[in-house]
C-alpha cells in the first residue's frame, strides 16, 4: 500500500505541473499583465506609470515563460510563470494581485462551504438511497412505477428553479427559514435547512435512479437469490447483502468528492448568501487575479488527485479482494 | 418508505426546535432575535468591496463604508443643495491666500496668471480623537504593546477583535500630513497620486524618492513617511494644517472632502507593516482606523460588514439648516441631536436580487434599490406620467425617492476618425445629425424603465451651470414646443446629413453607404436587445451600424490607441463642480496621446481657451457665461451624442427617517435614523410561519405509505406461499 501511495503522489507532480502550465497559458492568452494593471487600479486617472509601477511591485514585468536577457539558469527562473509557481508546490500560495493572502482567505472561506456540503452530502446519501431501495423493494410495482417517473421529472427541472422554488415556499410563502444569509457556530443551523433539503430534493431524481440501477443489478444475483432461498425476508436481504455489495460504485461517486467538497457551489452559495469558497475562482476570473487563479486550479487538481487515491484505498476497505499494489 | 417518513419526521424536529430556539421574532429572521429591537441599520452590498485604505478606495461601494470611518477636513452639508462644503474635524473653511512665486501673499484680484502658488490653511478642531485600536495601546513604560509581535502573540490572533487592549489619541494635523504621503506610497498606487503630482507643491520629487528607497529598502519592514518632508504640506502646529499647491486649483477643496484626504495615523501603518498580520489578512487595506462616527467592527467581506458607534467620537451635531422643503419634510426635526443616530450598521453581502427582494419585502432590510425583475411590482407610471408606488409597496409604507445621478452616459466619437472626426462644419452636422437619430427618450423608456433624464449637454442637473427649462437645451438636437423639449425630426437629421455629404445615408463622392462601426464591451446575449437598438436609430438615416464587440481588456487597448470610432462610456462624478465634467473633454486630456480622460481625443483651441478660464473662476455670473459658451461649444461640435444620466430609484420602509439623497456626501450614515420598534412590529406581521401546507404535506405523505405498507404485507403473504 505505501509503495503504491508514494507511486501515486509521484505521478501527480508531472500532473500538477502539467495543470500549472495550461492554466497559466490560458490566463494569459485572453489577458495581459497591463489588462490585470488595469483591472485592479480602476477606470479614472490611471496612468502608464502607475501600471508599470504595478507589474514592476508583483513581478508581472518578467517575460512569461522565458527569460532571453538573463543568463543560466535565470532564463528560466526569472519569469512570472517560475516566480508564481514554485510556492504552489509547497502549497505557499501567497497573496492575491489585490493583496490579500490567499491562504487565509481559502481557510475562512473553507468552513461555511463544508458546512453546507458535508450535510448535503449525507443527508443525499441517507435519503436517495433509501428510496433507491424501497424502490427496489417494490419493483415491478405500480410504486416503482410511479416513483421512477417522479425521478425522471424532477430530473427534468433545472437546479436554479430548485433554488428559486424552494426560497419561494419555503421563505417567501410559509415563512419558515431566512430566505438566504449565514452566520457563525451552530447559529448556521437555521440557514443551512433550506440549501441541503433543495440541495437533497434536487439531487433526488438523479441520485435514486442511479442508486436503484445499481441495486437493481445486484437484487437479481444467485447470492441474493440462495439468501431468499434460505428464508431471509427480503428486508433483510436488501439491506445486509445487497447494499453491501453495491457499496464499490456507490464509493466510486462519493469517495472522489470528498476533498473536493469544501471547494464549494457556486449557485447555491450565492443565492443563500453563504459565505463559501464557491465564488471564489469565478470572482478572481473576472478581476483578473491570476494569483487566486492558479492557486485555486492546482488547489482543485490536487484535491481531485487525492480523491482518486482515497477511492482506491476505500475499495480496499469495503472489498477484501481488492489489493492495492 | 417508512424511512422516508422518518426522514420528514427529522427535518420536522428541526423546524420544532427552530421555532422553539426563535420563538422571541420570525422563524425567518436572519438576524439574532436579541437585536430585533436594537438600533441598527440593515442594508447589503453586492459586490465585496476592493480596498479598505482610504489611500486607494475610489468605488462607491468601498466610500459608502470608509466615508462613516475616516474623517478628511471638510465635508458636503447633508441637506443644502447645491451642494456645499462644510469643515468636518477642521475648525473652519480653510482660508485661502495666492502667492506669487517669491511667496509673498497677492492682493484680491490678482489675475490668475500672476498666481504662482494657492496656499490652503486648515486650524483643526481640538480634542478629536481616533477610535480605540491595538494600534496605540501602551504598556505601562509608555511602549507600543503591538508594534512587535512575536510568534506566540501572533499565533492567538486572527482577527483585530483578538487583541485585548487599545488605546487611542488625539488626532493632529500630522494624521493628514501622514496620509498626504501615503497617496504616493509605491505600493499602495493611490489612484490620485498622478493628478496630485501636478498640484501639490513638492508632490512629484517626494514621489520619485519614495520610490527609489522603498524597493531599496529591506522588504517586510515598516517603511515610514515620517521622515520625508513634503514641500507643499507643512504642519506649523499639531493643530495647524498648511497645503501649497502650484498655480491656482479652486477645485482641490473637494478632494479635501474625500477619503484620499483623511487623516492616518503613523501607528496604524507601523502596526499593519507586520508580516505576522499581513498574513492573517490583518491590514490597513481592511482595517480602517478612523476618527469617525462609526468603526468597523466586523470585516467579512465575503459575507457582512459591520459598524458600531465609535465610543470616542467626538461632538457632532444633526444640522439646524437646510432648504425651504426640508422642515415640512421633517427632515430637521432632529437638529441639534448628537450624530450618530444609529448605534450600528449591518451590510450584509447579497449577490442575487431575488432574495435580496424577498428580504427587503419581509422587512429585512431597510432600503433597497429595484432591479429591472421588481420594477413592475414596486413601481407603476401614474396618470400623470410619474412614477409611483404600486398599492403592494403602499400598503407596505415603502416610501419612493428618486434622484438624477451626477453622471453622464454617452456615446462618443473619436474625433481622430477620417469618417466621423474633424471638427469642419460638415463633421459636425454628420454628428449632430446622428445624435438627432439617437432617441434617447425611447432608450430610457425601453431598457432603464424610464429611469434616466436624456442629456442636453455635458452638465448633469445638480451640477453648477446646469440651467434648467428652455435655455438648457440642446438646440443642435431639441426644439423647445409647449414648455418642453422635443427631439428635432428625422427630416431635420436626414438634411443635416445630406449636407454632411451623405445624402440618404450615401457618400455623395463615392456613392457607398455610410457604415460606422460601434466598439463596445459586449456581456453576450443580454446586450443583442440593445445593439438591435441602436442599429435601427441609424437605419432611420439609411446609415449602417457594425458592432465591434470585444471584451473588456481589448475595448480598453482600443481607446488607449485612439482605434475606436463610435464608443459607449460614461463618466461619475468625483465632485459637485462643472470642471469635473468639461475635464473630459479637454485637450490635454486627450486619451491619444496623453492618456487622460478625454476618450473623444476632441481637442479645440477655443474649448481649451474658455475650460482654462471656467476652472479658475469662482461661482457667479462669469463662471455662468463661460459655462454656457462651453456647452454651446460642445453643442455644436457634438464630439458625443449626449445620452443620459441615469435616474437613481431607492426603496425605504416607514421606519426608515431622515432620508434625502446626497450623491456626494459619503459619510451620510450618521444622519439616519430608525424606528427599531416600528420595525420589530412589522416584521413580526409580514413573517407568521405558515404551517399547514407542510402538515397537509405530511398527511399526504402518510396517506402514500399505507398503500406501500399494504403492498408490503402483500408481498410478504405471496413469498409465504
Amino acid at each position: 500500500m505505501t509503495a503504491y501511495l508514494i507511486r501515486r503522489a509521484l505521478y501527480a507532480l508531472p500532473l500538477l505541473l502539467g495543470v500549472n502550465v495550461l492554466t497559466f497559458v490560458l490566463f494569459f492568452v485572453v489577458n495581459s499583465p497591463d489588462d490585470m494593471a488595469r483591472m485592479h487600479l480602476g477606470q479614472k486617472h490611471v496612468t502608464q506609470e502607475a501600471i508599470d509601477l504595478w507589474k514592476h511591485e508583483r513581478g508581472y514585468d518578467l517575460p512569461k515563460l522565458w527569460n532571453a536577457g538573463a543568463e543560466g539558469t535565470a532564463k528560466l527562473t526569472e519569469t512570472i510563470f517560475f516566480q508564481k509557481s514554485v510556492g504552489l508546490f509547497l502549497f505557499r500560495f501567497g497573496r492575491s494581485d489585490s493583496g490579500r493572502d490567499i491562504g487565509a482567505d481559502i481557510a475562512q472561506r473553507a468552513w461555511p462551504s463544508l458546512a453546507f456540503a458535508v450535510p448535503a452530502l449525507i443527508f443525499g446519501l441517507l435519503v436517495h438511497i433509501t428510496l433507491a431501495v424501497g424502490l427496489v423493494f417494490f419493483r415491478l410495482t405500480y410504486l416503482e412505477f410511479w416513483g421512477v417517473a417522479l425521478c425522471v421529472a424532477l430530473l427534468s427541472i433545472s437546479s436554479l428553479f430548485y433554488i428559486i422554488g424552494g426560497q419561494y415556499l419555503m421563505g417567501k410563502l410559509l415563512l419558515l427559514v431566512p430566505i438566504s444569509g449565514y452566520d457563525g457556530g451552530w447559529n448556521a443551523v437555521k440557514f443551512l435547512i433550506l440549501p441541503v433539503i433543495i440541495s437533497v430534493v434536487a439531487g433526488t431524481g438523479s441520485g435514486v435512479r442511479w442508486y436503484r440501477t445499481l441495486f437493481l443489478e445486484e437484487v437479481e444475483r444467485d447470492y441474493v437469490r440462495t439468501a431468499r432461498a434460505k428464508g431471509l425476508s427480503e428486508t433483510r436481504a436488501l439491506f445486509t447483502h445487497v447494499l453491501r455489495n453495491a457499496l464499490i460504485p456507490i464509493l466510486t461517486g462519493v469517495v472522489v468528492i470528498l476533498p473536493s467538497l469544501f471547494i464549494g457551489s457556486l449557485i447555491t452559495e450565492s443565492f443563500f448568501a453563504i459565505p463559501g469558497l464557491g465564488s471564489y475562482t469565478i470572482d478572481a476570473i473576472a478581476q483578473q487575479d491570476f494569483a487566486i487563479v492558479r492557486a485555486m486550479v492546482f488547489l482543485g487538481s490536487a484535491l481531485y488527485i487525492l480523491g482518486l487515491v482515497l477511492t482506491d484505498i476505500s475499495y480496499t476497505l469495503a472489498d477484501p479482494r481488492v489489493r492495492l499494489n | 418508505m417508512s424511512t422516508g417518513s422518518n426522514q420528514l419526521g427529522l427535518y420536522l424536529t428541526l423546524f420544532a426546535a427552530l421555532g422553539l430556539a426563535g420563538c422571541e421574532g420570525p422563524l425567518n429572521s436572519p438576524y439574532p432575535a436579541a437585536d430585533a429591537e436594537r438600533n441598527i441599520l440593515y442594508s447589503s452590498f453586492s459586490e465585496r468591496p476592493k480596498h479598505l485604505d482610504p489611500a486607494r478606495a475610489y468605488s462607491s461601494d468601498e466610500s459608502l463604508i470608509l466615508g462613516q470611518i475616516y474623517e478628511p477636513l471638510l465635508q458636503y452639508h447633508y441637506l443644502k443643495r447645491p451642494y456645499v462644503l462644510e469643515p468636518a474635524t477642521a475648525e473652519a473653511l480653510p482660508e485661502i491666500r495666492y502667492l506669487d512665486a517669491g511667496g509673498r501673499v497677492l492682493p484680491p484680484g490678482t489675475p490668475d496668471s500672476a498666481i504662482a502658488y494657492s496656499e490652503y490653511d486648515f486650524r483643526l478642531k481640538r480634542g478629536i480623537r481616533f477610535q480605540p485600536h491595538p494600534a496605540f495601546a501602551r504598556g505601562v513604560g509608555g511602549e507600543y504593546l503591538y508594534h512587535h509581535l512575536g510568534p506566540e502573540q501572533l499565533a492567538r490572533i486572527q482577527t483585530l477583535a483578538d487583541f485585548s487592549e487599545t488605546g487611542t489619541r488625539e488626532l493632529t494635523a500630522e494624521d493628514y500630513a501622514y496620509q498626504i504621503k501615503r497617496l504616493l506610497h509605491p505600493a499602495l498606487h493611490s489612484p490620485i497620486a498622478e493628478l496630485m503630482k501636478e498640484h501639490i507643491v513638492g508632490f512629484k520629487a517626494l514621489g520619485d524618492t519614495l520610490e527609489r528607497d522603498y524597493f531599496a529598502a529591506p522588504k517586510g519592514q515598516f517603511f515610514d513617511l515620517r521622515r520625508y518632508a513634503l514641500e507643499g504640506v507643512q504642519v506649523p502646529d499639531p493643530h495647524r494644517l498648511v497645503i501649497r499647491l502650484n498655480g491656482k486649483y479652486p477645485q482641490f477643496r473637494f478632494w479635501l472632502a474625500m477619503s484620499f484626504f483623511a487623516p492616518m495615523p503613523w501607528e496604524a501603518d507601523a502596526f499593519y507593516a507586520q508580516p505576522g498580520l499581513i498574513e492573517k489578512n490583518i491590514t490597513l487595506d481592511w482595517y480602517p482606523v478612523g476618527s469617525g462616527p462609526y468603526m468597523l467592527a466586523e470585516n467579512n467581506p465575503n459575507r457582512r460588514m459591520v459598524l458600531e458607534r465609535n465610543p470616542y467620537f467626538h461632538e457632532d451635531r444633526y444640522p439646524a439648516e437646510g432648504d425651504p422643503e426640508d422642515a415640512p419634510a421633517g427632515l430637521l426635526a432632529d437638529a441639534g441631536r448628537l450624530l450618530p443616530l444609529v448605534d450600528r450598521v449591518v451590510m450584509v453581502l447579497e449577490k442575487e436580487t431575488i432574495p435580496y427582494w424577498n428580504k427587503f419585502l419581509q422587512g429585512y432590510y431597510d432600503y433597497s434599490g429595484i432591479a429591472s425583475d421588481n420594477f413592475d411590482q414596486a413601481v407603476q407610471v401614474g396618470s400623470s406620467g410619474s412614477p409611483e408606488l404600486t398599492p403592494e409597496m403602499l400598503e407596505k409604507g415603502i416610501r419612493l425617492e428618486t434622484s438624477v445621478a451626477a453622471s453622464d452616459y454617452y456615446l462618443g466619437f473619436n474625433l481622430r476618425d477620417p469618417v466621423v472626426g474633424g471638427l469642419d462644419e460638415a463633421h459636425c452636422k454628420l454628428r449632430q445629425a446622428l445624435s438627432i437619430a439617437m432617441d434617447y427618450e425611447e432608450f430610457i423608456a425601453i431598457f432603464m424603465n424610464g429611469r434616466g433624464v436624456p442629456a442636453q449637454g455635458v452638465l448633469p442637473p445638480g451640477i453648477y451651470g446646469y440651467r434648467e427649462g428652455e435655455k438648457g437645451i440642446n438646440p443642435y438636437v431639441y426644439d423647445w414646443v409647449d414648455g418642453a423639449p422635443r427631439r428635432k425630426s428625422i427630416e431635420t437629421a436626414r438634411r443635416l446629413l445630406a449636407e454632411a455629404g451623405y445624402p440618404n445615408g450615401v457618400d455623395a463622392v463615392t456613392g457607398k453607404p455610410l457604415v460606422l462601426y460601434l466598439d463596445l464591451s459586449t456581456h453576450g446575449a443580454d446586450d443583442k436587445p440593445l445593439l438591435a437598438w441602436y442599429r435601427k436609430q441609424l437605419e432611420k438615416l439609411g446609415v449602417q451600424l457594425v458592432f465591434r464587440a470585444t471584451d473588456y481588456n481589448q475595448f480598453q487597448q482600443k481607446m488607449a490607441a485612439g482605434n475606436a470610432q463610435i464608443y459607449q462610456w460614461g463618466w461619475n462624478a468625483d465632485y459637485p463642480d462643472p470642471e469635473n465634467f468639461f475635464f473630459l473633454l479637454y485637450g490635454r486630456n486627450a486619451k491619444v496621446p496623453n492618456g487622460g480622460e478625454n476618450t473623444s481625443n476632441y481637442v479645440s483651441e477655443e474649448f481649451d481657451r474658455l475650460f482654462e478660464r471656467m476652472r479658475n473662476l469662482d461661482d457667479g455670473p462669469e463662471r455662468l457665461a463661460v459655462i454656457d459658451a462651453l456647452q454651446e461649444k460642445v453643442r455644436h461640435d457634438a464630439p458625443w451624442i449626449f445620452g443620459l444620466h441615469p435616474k437613481g430609484f431607492s426603496l425605504h420602509h416607514a421606519w426608515y427617517g431622515n432620508l434625502k439623497p446626497n450623491l456626494m456626501a459619503n459619510n451620510k450614515l450618521k444622519y439616519l435614523k430608525i424606528d427599531a420598534r416600528q420595525r420589530a412590529a412589522r416584521r413580526a406581521e409580514w413573517n407568521r410561519p405558515v404551517w399547514w401546507p407542510l402538515l397537509a404535506g405530511l398527511a399526504l405523505l402518510l396517506a402514500a405509505v399505507v398503500p406501500a405498507y399494504r403492498s408490503y404485507r402483500h408481498r410478504l403473504r405471496a413469498a409465504a406461499l
